[in-house]
């Protein structure tokens, strides 16, 4: 589950790398070492944007190949040159419109036979293919054994046997680009009926396209709709002759099309690799395999998942991130040494009080804004994020994802929902970020909804779990509230929003043993973006905050926020705590637990304050994600909803407890 | 020898309520049929049934028969829900007159395309004819759908029958084409399978569209 492979630096820069040069694209299935390759083709020099009109995320990097230089593209994901996701549709508009001078086809040695139907089709098409028959070294290891020179021969087109991964390949790769001679290749006959079917439309093509007419008129018999309108534009008054032709044929051939020429294209593949591939006797099982078997079993998958759980989110993010790193950080580098010399250096410079309180004093921008950002909230993230990137490299994801996709369809969603939900436990912003990667508009808006009421992020979550520990009994009715408000929440919404159950289905990724370089790649630009979102927004709520105190008006909205807290039984200094959470979420929490070391806050009132500000509204960054992925009439009603669930349940909560006095 | 379609209604009826509710006979006034009409008649030549005081009989010759009938229209139903995709009481009305078609082994030809059902649509026992019991003895189970299989078992994809364009696109783009061996490693709580060296988890309503020999 790559989500992650296209974000190098910052988001959103529109800036491409210096054009000129000969364009390389590399496209290829999910899962396949496109990203690895892409990186190391690159090195460092990469823009990420977003591709104009989508949501979706294309990484462009330069190169220089024997002197000459290279633009070199990766597409997203794709599995067919017809698409069905928007990736696939981005990934081919590229090889469409920007016309690369070569194309880079990577695929996974093992799926050869599967993957090479896009080669096919790639080729078919009129594209300047190299083919990288990548993951070699895993293949080896199973026993198959590829004979490159006679694939090559067969397909008239370069191909290269590669392990990106361990820099197998990377040589011929750039020799391969830099001596392209698009002029050969092999062309691969259909049965007469298919290739009689072709002919008729190709015959009727006459405007100027990037693809051969034969591809387009295949694409045109299985009812692109995107190819068709592009026919139309292109051929002028022919167009209306051509659609009709075309309703023809698909309609004689309605029956089962795209199914007859998949199977002809397998037969292709087959006649391709008689003698190309062979395969071991008895199929070896690696401790990958077995792991795997483990981990999507239900009795065994459960058991695991909670081992994951307590080991890396408990021990490692909690105790150890949120405990020992905070305790360090916080508690003796910036308590200790840093907040006392730094007050002292800027009292020393500044005369004016009023400039001193804005960096230095209660809610100063270093002493307050740096403090949280740096102290507490920075070592629980990165331990997360770290965390999250072993996880996710060694291919476990998608595994959880069927475990749990029974589960999450009585919610409205699937198995594929669980990776957002579980960056959400990091961050909700990047997570609902990540909710883009979800099928259907429906499932994007449950996701969006859960993420900004039920999750906890990180930074959130291990300072609650540090306030509430204190507290026998605190931290569980704290986490039976938060649940039960997820699966409530998650079955009315099911209930409620239009729409079909979406289906599920998740290619499993062999599980591997996660790469040190890349998980640390992975860990920094996480933390690299999340810390580019917060810190300006911490810096902003201090000065906020400061303007706040110095014009009264903070005082002002503490006394409005006094019934509001009241009627949760909180003491009117907790309104501080949610005028923090509006900023960030953690923020508000770090807020908290500045009240708890005052000792403000009986246990009842700390665990209402606790259940209340985590179901808060989600932050300024995720409210802005939101309207961003969502549009801001849907981010304004859920965070509207969001507010009224989480005061009123902080509301109900408190009077469950006075009655019940179980904390 | 050919029943009238109004005697196959009665003696349809008829084996019902004797032979599988256990009744000793029925009354012509709960038969949908008139007391006066002439199928009786003709039942009762062929010794099938015995009309005595307003009831009906089921003669021990007349069981084989019945079975049949009954036979006919519960495929007529399963043909109607499954591969018609009609239900409800118009699926009911068409499988009372589709029933009387079935003669002459195209009820074993149904059958076989139904692969050898044994419940009807309301859950009553479709009694077996001699094609069902061939193919139990050939030991041939036919083309399944993929949640038919037990976990760590193989087959061979049959076809992919779904109306959803995109749904068989994707079950495509996976390796789910006609003559490929799949194997299915787990049915709970995802459907995984195997299809060369790749793994893929779906659920149960995309396993249930993967149809497959075994």
């Amino acid at each position: 589950m790559g989500i992650f492979k296209r974000k190098r630096s910052g988001h959103d820069s529109a800036a491409a790398p210096a054009a000129g040069g000969k364009r390389v694209a590399l496209v290829g299935n999910p899962n396949v070492g496109k990203s690895v390759l892409f990186n190391a083709l690159t090195g460092a020099y990469v823009a990420v944007s977003n591709y104009p009109g989508t949501s979706v995320e294309v990484s462009r990097g330069s190169t220089t190949i024997e002197g000459e230089p290279y633009e070199i593209i990766d597409t997203p994901g794709m599995y067919s040159i017809l698409p069905i996701t928007e990736e696939e549709r981005v990934a081919r508009e590229i090889l469409l419109n920007e016309r690369p001078d070569v194309v880079l086809h990577v695929l996974d040695a093992r799926n050869l036979e599967r993957m090479l139907a896009m080669t096919i089709q790639l080729v078919e098409a009129g594209l300047p293919v190299i083919l990288v028959v990548n993951i070699m070294d895993e293949a080896e290891r199973m026993g198959l054994a590829i004979d490159i020179p006679l694939l090559h021969e067969k397909l008239g087109i370069p191909v290269i046997g590669a392990a990106t991964a361990k820099k197998r390949g990377l040589l011929e790769i750039r020799q391969a680009i830099a001596s392209y001679d698009a002029s050969r290749h092999a062309t691969f006959g259909y049965s007469r009926r298919m290739e009689g079917d072709i002919t008729a439309l190709a015959e009727l093509l006459h405007g100027d396209y990037t693809l051969s007419k034969k591809s387009l008129a295949l694409l045109l018999l299985q009812r692109d709709e995107e190819i068709a309108r592009l026919v139309a534009e292109k051929e002028g008054e022919r167009a209306s002759f051509i659609a009709e032709r075309v309703k023809e044929k698909t309609f004689e051939r309605r029956e089962s099309f795209h199914l007859d020429l998949s199977m002809e294209r397998k037969g292709i593949v087959k006649g391709l690799l008689e003698g190309v591939i062979a395969f071991p006797d008895k199929r070896r099982i690696t401790f990958g395999e077995r792991l795997s078997s483990w981990a999507v079993h239900p009795i065994t998958g459960v058991p695991l998942l909670f081992v994951a759980l307590y080991y890396g989110l408990y021990q490692f993010v909690g105790v150890f991130g949120a405990g020992t790193l905070v305790d360090f950080l916080e508690g003796t580098l910036f308590e200790k040494y840093f907040n006392p010399w730094i007050t002292g250096v800027v009292k020393g410079i500044v005369p004016w009080e009023v400039i001193q309180e804005l960096f230095v004093g209660e809610y100063g921008v270093i002493t307050l804004g740096l403090r949280y950002a740096v102290g507490i909230i920075l070592p629980i993230v990165a331990t997360f994020f770290l965390f999250f990137s072993l996880l996710e490299d060694s291919g476990y994801f998608p595994r959880l994802a069927l475990l749990v996709d029974r589960l999450f369809k009585k919610i409205g969603l699937t198995g594929r929902a669980v990776i957002p939900m579980v960056l959400g436990f990091g961050c909700d912003t990047m997570a609902t970020m990540v909710t883009r990667t979800l099928e259907t508009v429906r499932e994007r808006i449950i996701a969006t909804v859960l993420l900004a009421l039920a999750i906890p992020c990180s930074a959130q979550l291990g300072v609650i779990m540090a306030l509430l520990s204190k507290t026998p009994g605190a931290l569980a009715v704290w986490s039976v509230c938060l649940l039960v408000i997820f699966l409530v929440i998650g079955l009315l919404a099911a209930r409620i929003m239009p729409g079909e159950t979406p289906m599920f289905y998740m290619e499993l990724p062999p599980m591997r043993l996660p790469q040190f370089s890349n998980v640390m790649t992975k860990t920094y630009t996480r933390m690299q973006w999340y810390f580019m979102e917060i810190l300006p927004l911490f810096i902003l709520a201090s000065v906020l905050l400061w303007l706040g105190k110095i014009t009264h008006f903070f005082e002002k909205l503490v006394a409005w926020m006094e019934p509001v807290m009241a009627s949760l039984g909180l003491p009117k200094e907790a309104a501080v705590a949610f005028i923090f959470g509006f900023f960030r979420r953690d923020y508000g929490a770090a807020g908290l637990y500045d009240l708890q070391d005052k000792g403000l806050m009986a246990p009842r009132q700390l665990v209402v304050a606790a259940v209340t500000l985590t179901l808060f509204v989600p932050c300024v960054a995720q409210f802005l994600m939101m309207k961003k992925e969502r549009g801001l009439a849907n981010a304004t009603i859920i965070a509207v909803f969001v507010s009224f669930v989480a005061f009123g349940s902080g509301y109900l909560l408190n009077q469950l407890l006075l009655v019940t006095g179980i904390v | 020898m050919k029943l009238s379609e109004k005697a196959e209604e009665i003696l349809e009826a008829l084996w019902i309520a004797c032979e599988e509710e256990g009744k000793p006979h029925l009354d012509t006034e709960t038969i949908t049929v008139a007391p006066d009409d002439p199928a009786y008649k003709e039942l009762a030549s062929l010794a099938f049934i015995e009309v005595r005081d307003g009831r009906v009989y089921l003669r021990p010759e007349g069981k084989d028969e019945g079975m049949r009938t009954v036979r006919r229209h519960r495929l007529a139903e399963r043909l109607m829900m499954d591969v018609l995709n009609i239900r409800g009481d118009s699926a009911e009305a068409k499988a009372c007159e589709f029933e009387h078609l079935l003669h002459e082994e195209v009820d074993a030809k149904v059958c076989t395309m139904l692969n050898h059902p044994t419940t009807c649509p309301h859950g009553k026992p479709i009694p077996p004819g001699d094609c069902c019991d061939t193919a139990k003895k050939s030991g041939d189970l036919g083309v399944v759908p993929l949640t038919e299989l037990k976990a760590g078992e193989e087959g061979d994809i049959a076809y992919i029958l779904t109306e959803d364009d995109t749904k068989m696109r994707k079950l495509m783009a996976m390796g789910v084409l006609p003559g490929n061996r799949i194997n299915l490693m787990q049915t709970f709580p995802s459907y995984i399978f195997r299809i060369g060296y790749s793994e893929f988890a779906i659920d149960t309503a995309l396993a249930r569209e993967i149809h497959v020999r075994k």
